[in-house]
């Protein structure tokens, strides 16, 4: 593929380069987290009568740190690499950039610091206290001032694909913050909801399911979008493809939340649009794993030296795993059985691991080398073991919470001839044990590859300059 | 729900799947100006697009899944006031106490509408209401020597029972009597035991710092503990023992209880929410509130005459 013949812009990398190194600094703080507190699950003595250590105070911690610290760092500095490479410009403005580096990781040097205390809105997802939230909100429309201010002054014609994903992940994650965690504070560390009863539940989930939609989704397809045709040396499968999908998904999505509350006190309407846009979401979503994976077409070949590739590629497979295993959760009946079990778990982390984590990592190894003006990763090898690591963690992840959920389902709906349930639920947590140690080991697979990454990061960073050789077969085009 | 409220669900509602289905067209007729399979002509960092048409087998589960949408939506409730063709509901709505939920079902089965839950329970009742009427018509005692009903029991009170008292029904503390050791607190009868799960009981032990004192409360602990034949310092439980008068109003003046008022015995050494110095001087200090929740309303009669049975044979082999 031609590069372009002018000179580039002067982008600002440094921004980039801190969110970069920071994504991996807090993907291996979040996910080490889970796995001490997956542990906890099989091993209740590993809380040491301790109040902040317990399960209930590290679970947010672990679900704030992935999603907001490793997964945001990740979108922040994929975004602002992309918006700048694709618009052909610099940043709109040097400090913003810098006011949303410090007020992010402010935001989660917060989190860390007050969840464990047992500061909470007792929100999922959104468990931050109000004066938090407020920092939140305001790091992120300077995030949104930046980003499309970049747009306004790009020169080229067009807006490419994956900014339209970017932008659209911004703007509708400032409205769903802004919308669900109005409160009214009564003292600088607590608040109560604006919201009551069922209204605040269905507020929650709209949050709660667009956090998923738009920061976990869109955002990363915006990813997708740039490293995949960029690692592959291919160009976009279909534009056509692209337009249906990207207005589709995100028009689709925020109807999808009541889905997570069937059988709830919300009224049978609302439950009845949450499933039938959840349907007819996965096909727009498929749109965005067929577009990515198509665009493999002719570069096939590279997945067996590439192992960047493969992680993208790994990535969308799993991503289309989860997002038909959604919708289909998402019908009523399946629901039924599959609803507060750990088969919820394990779809999230199919889409968080499989899907977010993969597609992160891969794109993070795709910029290293460039932020940090080497022609290559460390060891390319290195790579392909975290690989390796990262799927067979996964892997052992959702299997074993399919199993454990499954049967969770089946043993809690269990009746005798007599009309009274078969099984107490003690006895189905018992049934669930093994699972919970396989998914244990499933997630050190995970932390150890993260590890793997930090250290070929480490030695790229440091590499004396024209240490590093380069093998042709794995070079982006 | 208003007129005004389901013409703006379904507008927005229909409006959109409708849309989805027209973005679709649109972009199934290559409406670009560039010819099938090229590209674009744009470039951004090297990337091109290519113009594509959308996959085949794609596009057939969008229409598919756009069909169900408007298939499901005419069955049921969705537009909002807008009940759907086949009349269903999960449960009766804007319900606010058990006597609303009553009488909803009585008025749904007679407007012959479809509400699940109420189903649910019909067929439960139909299902299985016979065998516990046949087990009601049994003594507590007598059903206490039948295996078959003792599981049955059992099972329901692991369900409903086994949070507070325990899986092996040996209870906890805090308040939470064990229930195999023949030691009543209301009496361990058939009739009394079916009694406190129809009713529940609430227990109350009121609190004396107010009216003895640290010190006086420490000598009546000293007096309580040596009832049960505990070390105790003799001289603090003798200035108790004058104090406990105002005990035996409920506890007796022997200490021994009495299940009239569910007043524990205080000779025997089983403690409710502990027998240290300390966890008594607290219980005298603050009081104690123990609540027995009803259970007449959620199991009915004829379950609490089985799980009753099965709570007699624990201390009655």
């Amino acid at each position: 593929m031609s590069e372009t013949s002018q000179a580039q812009p002067d982008y600002n990398y440094k921004v980039v380069r801190q969110f970069t190194i920071m994504t991996i600094v807090w993907g291996i703080i979040g996910m080490g987290l889970g796995v001490f507190i997956a542990a906890q699950l099989f091993a209740p003595m590993l809380n040491f009568d301790t109040p902040w250590l317990t399960f209930s105070r590290l679970r947010p911690l672990h679900t704030n740190a992935v999603i907001f610290a490793f997964g945001g760092c990740a979108l922040f500095a994929t975004s602002y690499y992309i918006v700048q490479r694709t618009s052909q410009v610099r940043l709109f403005s040097d400090k913003l950039a810098a006011f949303t580096f410090w007020g992010w990781q402010a935001v989660i040097v917060l989190a860390v610091i007050t969840l464990p205390m047992g500061l909470s809105s007792s929100k999922e997802y959104a468990e931050l206290e109000w004066p938090i939230d407020i920092l939140i909100a305001l790091v992120w429309i300077a995030y949104i001032i930046n980003f499309f201010g970049t747009l306004v002054i790009r020169k080229v014609s067009h807006i490419y694909v994956a900014n339209w994903f970017l932008g659209a992940f911004m703007l509708t994650v400032a409205v769903l913050h802004i919308g669900n965690s109005m409160a009214i504070p009564v003292s600088f560390t607590k608040s109560y909801s604006l919201y009551a009863g069922a209204v605040d539940a269905m507020m929650q989930w709209w949050y709660g399911h667009n956090a998923v939609g738009f920061f976990l989704t869109a955002g990363f397809l915006g990813m997708m979008y740039y490293f995949v045709p960029k690692q592959a040396g291919r160009p976009v499968y279909s534009y056509r493809l692209s337009i249906v999908h990207f207005w589709a998904l995100i028009s689709l999505y925020i109807w999808a939340g009541p889905h997570h509350l069937h059988y709830t006190a919300l009224p049978d309407w609302t439950q009845s649009l949450g499933m039938v846009m959840s349907i007819i979401l996965f096909v727009p979503s498929w749109g965005g794993m067929i577009n990515g994976i198509m665009t493999l077409s002719g570069a096939w070949h590279k997945l067996r030296t590439d192992p960047v590739l493969r992680f993208l590629i790994v990535s969308l497979s799993f991503y289309g795993m989860s997002t038909f295993e959604g919708p289909m959760m998402a019908i009523k009946t399946v629901n039924a059985l599959s609803h507060y079990t750990d088969w919820t778990i394990g779809h999230v982390h199919s889409g968080a691991l499989g899907w977010v984590a993969m597609v992160s990592i891969g794109s993070i190894y795709h910029l290293i080398p460039i932020l940090f003006n080497q022609p290559a990763m460390y060891s390319t090898r290195l790579v392909n073991v975290h690989f390796w690591f990262a799927t067979i963690g996964v892997v052992l992840y959702i299997v074993a919470m399919w199993m454990s959920g499954v049967l969770q389902g089946l043993m809690w709906r269990a009746v005798n001839a007599d009309g009274t349930l078969t099984y107490s639920f003690v006895e189905s947590l018992e049934a669930s044990k093994p699972f919970y140690v396989v998914r244990f080991i499933g997630g050190c697979f995970v932390v150890t590859g993260m590890l793997v990454m930090a250290y070929n990061t480490w030695k790229t960073v440091r590499a004396p300059k024209g240490s590093i050789a380069v093998d042709p077969a794995t070079q982006p085009a | 729900m208003s007129m005004f409220w389901t013409i703006w669900i379904s507008v927005i509602t229909l409006g959109l799947i409708i849309g989805c289905y027209f973005l679709l067209r649109w972009c199934l007729s290559n409406q670009t100006g560039v010819p099938e399979g090229e590209s674009m002509g744009h470039e951004f960092d090297g990337i091109e697009e290519l113009n594509n048409q959308l996959p085949r087998w794609w596009t057939i589960m969008f229409y598919m899944t756009i069909v169900w949408g408007f298939l499901y939506l005419a069955l049921y409730p969705g537009l909002g006031a807008y009940e759907g063709l086949l009349g269903w509901k999960s449960s009766n709505q804007n319900i606010q106490s058990l006597e609303e939920s009553m009488q909803a079902r009585i008025d749904a089965k007679e407007q012959g509408k479809l509400v699940e839950y109420d189903r649910e329970l019909d067929y439960a009742a139909d299902k299985f209401d016979p065998i516990f009427e046949a087990y009601a018509q049994v003594p507590v005692e007598e059903l206490a020597k039948d295996a078959e009903a003792n599981k049955v029991g059992q099972r329901l009170f692991l369900q409903n029972c086994s949070q507070c008292h325990g899986s092996d029904a040996r209870g906890q503390n805090g308040g939470f009597p064990n229930l195999t050791d023949d030691d009543w607190l209301y009496g361990g009868s058939g009739d009394k035991i079916v009694e406190t799960l129809i009713n529940g009981r609430r227990a109350a032990m009121p609190a004396w710092l107010d009216a003895m004192g640290e010190d006086g409360i420490n000598e009546v602990v000293n007096y309580v503990l040596s009832l049960s034949g505990r070390d105790v310092d003799p001289q603090l439980a003798k200035a108790g023992k004058t104090r406990f008068a105002a005990c035996a109003a409920c506890h007796g003046m022997d200490g021994k209880g009495n299940q009239m008022l569910g007043a524990p015995n205080l000779t025997d050494n089983i403690w409710l929410y502990g027998g240290s110095h300390r966890a008594v001087t607290e219980t005298l200090t603050y009081g104690r509130n123990g609540v027995m929740p009803a259970f007449e309303k959620t199991l009915g009669k004829d379950k609490i005459h089985v799980v009753a049975a099965y709570v007699y044979s624990l201390s009655n082999d």
